[in-house]
C-alpha cells in the first residue's frame, strides 16, 4: 500500500465514521460535531483529488458557516433535556431500504466500466478556475448569487416574525 | 512517482460516496428532529459533490466542469440551510417543537 492509498483509506474511514455519528448519535450536539468531522474529511478527499480551491471553500463554508448555523438552530430549538425518543418507529424498514440501496449502488459501481488510466491528475490553478467561473459560467454564477440573495432575504423575513407577535 | 489517480481507482471514491449518501438517506428517514434531518441532507449533498469532483479529476481533468458543479452545490446548500433553519425556527416558535412527526396538520 502506498502513502496516497493509506491517506485515502484513513480519510474515507474518518468520513464514514462522521456520517455514522451524524445518523446514530443520541445527543444532537455530538451529531453536529460528527458532521464537522465528516465535512472536514470530505475536504481532505478534495485535496486528494487535486482541487484545493474546493477544499478551502468546503472548510470555510461547511466547516465554518453551515455548522455554526446548525448549532445555533440546535441551541434555539432546545426543549429541555427530556430523554425523548430520537428515532421514529420506522427505523428497521428505513435501515433495510437504505442497506439495499447501498448494496445496489456499490454493485453498480463495481460492475460498470469506468474510464480509467488518465495518466495524471492535473492541478487546476486558482486563476484558471476563476476565469472559467466568471467567463464561461458567468450566467449560472449570477443566477446562483440571486438564489442566495432571495433565500437569505426570505430567511430573515421568516425568522423575524410579525409585529406584535 | 505515480500520481494519486494511478494509485487509487475511481471506484473507491464512488463507493465512499455511495456509503455517505446511504447514511444520509438513513438519517433523513429515521431522525425526528428537523435540524438533524437537515444535517443528513448535508451529508447527501457532500456525497454528490465527491462524485462530481472524482469524475472531473478522472475523466476530463483539463475541463474541471465537475469542480464548477461542486461550487454551485455548495452555494445552493448554503441557501437551503439558511432558509430551512428559518422555517424550523418559525415552527418552533408556534409549536414549541422541532420534531417533524409532531407537525402533522396536513396529514389526512
Amino acid at each position: 500500500m502506498t502513502v496516497a492509498q493509506g491517506i485515502f483509506y484513513l480519510i474515507a474511514a474518518l468520513a464514514v465514521a462522521g456520517g455514522l455519528g451524524v445518523v446514530l448519535m443520541r445527543s444532537t450536539v455530538y451529531a453536529a460535531l460528527f458532521l464537522i468531522l465528516a465535512l472536514l474529511a470530505v475536504a481532505g478527499i478534495y485535496i486528494l483529488l487535486a482541487s484545493e480551491f474546493l477544499a478551502l471553500v468546503q472548510v470555510l463554508i461547511y466547516g465554518g458557516a453551515v455548522t455554526v448555523l446548525l448549532i445555533f438552530a440546535l441551541m434555539l430549538t432546545r426543549t429541555g433535556d427530556l430523554p425523548e425518543e430520537m428515532l421514529g418507529a420506522q427505523w428497521p424498514i428505513a435501515g433495510l431500504a437504505t442497506s439495499l440501496l447501498m448494496g445496489l449502488l456499490i454493485a453498480a459501481v463495481a460492475t460498470s466500466n469506468w474510464p480509467g488510466d488518465v495518466g495524471e491528475t492535473t492541478i487546476v490553478p486558482f486563476n484558471t478556475l476563476g476565469e472559467a467561473l466568471f467567463r464561461q459560467w458567468a450566467v449560472p454564477f449570477e443566477v446562483a448569487s440571486l438564489v442566495l440573495l432571495v433565500a437569505l432575504v426570505g430567511a430573515i423575513i421568516l425568522a423575524r416574525g410579525e409585529e406584535g407577535e | 512517482m505515480d500520481t494519486v489517480a494511478q494509485q487509487i481507482p475511481l471506484e473507491h471514491f464512488l463507493v465512499l460516496s455511495a456509503i455517505l449518501f446511504s447514511l444520509g438517506i438513513y438519517g433523513v428517514l429515521t431522525r425526528r428532529n428537523a435540524v438533524l434531518i437537515l444535517m443528513s441532507v448535508e451529508l447527501m449533498l457532500n456525497a454528490a459533490s465527491i462524485n462530481m469532483v472524482a469524475f472531473a479529476a478522472y475523466t476530463s481533468p483539463e475541463q474541471f466542469i465537475g469542480i464548477i458543479f461542486a461550487i454551485f452545490i455548495i452555494t445552493i446548500a448554503a441557501a437551503e440551510v439558511g432558509l430551512a433553519l428559518a422555517i424550523i425556527l418559525r415552527i418552533f416558535r408556534t409549536r414549541r417543537t422541532a420534531n417533524v412527526d409532531e407537525v402533522a396538520e396536513l396529514k389526512w
